[in-house]
């Protein structure tokens, strides 16, 4: 059973039609690649599966639910998580709270318990420290749970921003180029990292990336973008050999 | 043991308490031996009218990061309608009673206020805040200002006129006189009244911020798109944010009401001004810092009455001061030197607390 479905999804801006009839299929427990070239569309691709836009056709499904046309938080809450290509932390909190943040809408305790610190608050306050702990460990950040998130390296903001995602326990995990801006030492781990999630976590990822290295390393699939449409679909090593693939990315 | 320790927020909030406490002890024993001169005692309830503006205020422009330009019209709504109450129940019922629900009052009112404008002007991005509330303050002063309500035996009578137009019967009295405002409100604030409303806010603004709700408050702040791809209600926490905000500036401006007889809506207690020097205290205290607001309150509304000895020159120290002020909190070094100091001198403190407190 295919996790998400998308078909001949469509958005256009002023005259120029970023994505032109997308479809993609993701089976559950798949890592899966988006690529392609600057300004291809796969940014414009996670906006329209987050309802940051919405599309002007096409269906998406998530778990055979139509999500199409929700809004981002909506979306969020019936299972899909994101990171972004420049991070968005919340810089001012940190790092622990970054991660409650993220388990908000799984753990709940009304205003008036949060403002007269009744039994409540501090067993689900407790209860959120501990997840939120957890989440941290897995990327080796618990250490660091009292800093501010913008004091963080660079590295570790990004991996703060997926763990933050995988809080709201989405089904479906976005990550848009999580490699940007790494040295290869880092690259090789964050490698480890999505690995390390996809079995742990038992969860399904789409990622955007141009490290051709981290794709072929890690993606088993990928669809590969260019002036928002697909030029290629499959298996990874079948896709990468693609002479149309190689031609887009290195010219003829 | 280790289960006991208190975290760094708490720490801070406790200090937070302890400064208002002591504060009050010392004005007390002020009071009690005869030290304080008149002009300082009148000031006693102002400054806490001001103490809980300022940290209202920072709950809107430091925690939930929207610029309000009109707070003072908040503080308005909720005088007078604490004051209309007052007014209309004086004698009815005891005056603890009836001072406790005309502080309740004002409080709902602005915060219905708040809602009212929060809904249509918060759901945009940008600063249109900021705008709205600056024309709500203007509208609030001025149509008090042409309100007419009067009492007598038939009910309520209402008028946007004059007085004459209520058509009062004979028993009839009119309650609120348009820009003469309302007389004869009871004296009900005093310097204890305010300190207690001071640790009301502090206490509510302070958990609010440490909970659930302030969590989602604070993210909105630092990454709106970021927020809403987390699952963060925008709309809702940001109008929670507002109105707390707002409601808690009702509340001072009960307490103001009630600390005068005479009470008018006037450029000067609920206009632009006032809503300006609100955001002086605010900034200049550290925006997002509640403590700093409450000091930069107390030291610039007592500043120019110390130096009202120096006449000429008054307003020249007051903005040197203002200056000093904004260079000690914000400068980068300033910052840096105050860091080096406190754990130069207070990590022994704090930490001893710590175990007192377990």
């Amino acid at each position: 059973m295919s996790l998400l479905e998308v078909r001949n999804l469509t958005i256009s801006f002023g005259g120029l039609r970023a994505v032109d009839d997308f479809n993609i299929e993701i089976k559950k427990g798949q890592l899966y690649g988006l690529i392609g070239p600057n300004g291809a569309g796969k940014t414009t691709v996670f906006n329209l599966l987050t309802g940051v836009y919405k599309p002007d056709e096409g269906i998406i499904r998530l778990e055979e639910k139509d999500i199409t046309g929700l809004k981002t938080i909506d979306i969020n809450k019936t299972g899909i998580a994101r990171t972004f290509q420049n991070i968005r932390l919340f810089k001012d909190l940190t790092v622990l709270d970054n991660v409650k943040v993220g388990l908000h809408n799984h753990y709940h305790y009304s205003t008036i318990e949060g403002i007269f610190r009744l039994p409540k608050y501090y067993k689900v306050e407790k209860a959120m420290d501990e997840r939120a702990m957890e989440l941290l460990k897995v990327f080796e950040l618990d250490g660091e749970a009292d800093y501010l998130a913008s004091n963080l390296p660079y590295g570790k903001q990004r991996k703060l921003e997926i763990a933050r995602a995988l809080a709201t326990k989405p089904k479906l995990l976005l990550l848009d180029e999580p490699a940007a801006g790494m040295n290869p030492n880092e690259t090789g781990e964050l490698m480890d990292t999505i690995r390390f999630v996809r079995d742990k976590f038992d969860m399904t990822i789409l990622l955007i990336e141009h490290d051709m290295k981290l794709v072929s390393g890690i993606c088993e699939a990928l669809t590969v973008l260019n002036f928002g449409h697909i030029l290629a679909q499959g298996q990874t090593s079948s896709v990468l050999n693609d002479p149309q693939v190689i031609t887009a990315y290195l010219g003829e | 043991m280790k289960k006991w320790k208190m975290t760094k927020t708490a720490k801070n909030n406790f200090v937070t308490y302890i400064i208002v406490l002591i504060a009050y002890i010392v004005v007390q024993i002020l009071l009690k031996s005869g030290n304080m001169s008149s002009l300082m005692e009148g000031l006693l309830v102002p400054l806490c009218i001001y103490v809980m503006l300022a940290i209202s205020l920072n709950l809107t422009v430091g925690i939930l990061g929207e610029l309000s330009l009109g707070h003072a019209g908040f503080m308005c709504v909720g005088a007078f309608s604490g004051a209309f109450f007052s007014r209309c129940m004086d004698g009815v019922m005891p005056n603890g009673i009836r001072f406790f629900i005309a502080l309740l009052i004002g409080a709902a009112i602005a915060g219905i206020f708040g809602i009212l404008i929060g809904i249509p002007v918060l759901r945009l991005k940008g600063d249109y805040l900021a705008i709205v509330t600056l024309a709500f303050g203007e509208i609030i002063k001025n149509l008090v200002n042409v309100l007419y309500i009067g009492k007598d035996n038939n009910g309520f009578h209402f008028s946007m006129k004059d007085s004459i137009s209520l058509h009062l019967g004979e028993e009839g009295q009119v309650i609120v006189n348009g820009a003469q405002g309302i007389t004869g409100t009871p004296h009900d604030a005093s310097f204890t009244v305010g300190i207690v409303l001071i640790f009301l806010s502090l206490f509510i603004i302070l958990n609010l911020i440490n909970s659930r709700d302030g969590r989602a408050i604070m993210s909105i702040r630092d990454n709106r798109i970021a927020a809403e791809s987390t699952g963060i209600n925008i709309t809702k926490y940001k109008l929670m944010a507002f109105s707390i905000s707002a409601s808690i500036a009702g509340v001072a401006g009960v307490l103001y009401a009630h600390n005068l007889s005479t009470l008018t809506a006037l450029p000067k207690n609920f206009g632009y001004n006032m809503s300006i020097m609100i955001l002086v205290f605010v900034v200049l205290g550290g925006i997002g810092n509640i403590r700093g607001s409450i000091i930069s309150a107390v030291i610039l509304t007592l500043l120019p009455e110390l130096l009202r000895g120096l006449s000429d020159y008054r307003m020249l120290i007051y903005a040197i001061v203002l200056i000093a002020m904004m260079l000690f909190n914000w400068s980068p070094k300033a910052v840096e030197w105050k860091d080096k100091l406190k754990e130069k001198y207070f990590s022994n403190i704090s930490f001893r607390k710590e175990k007192e407190v377990k």
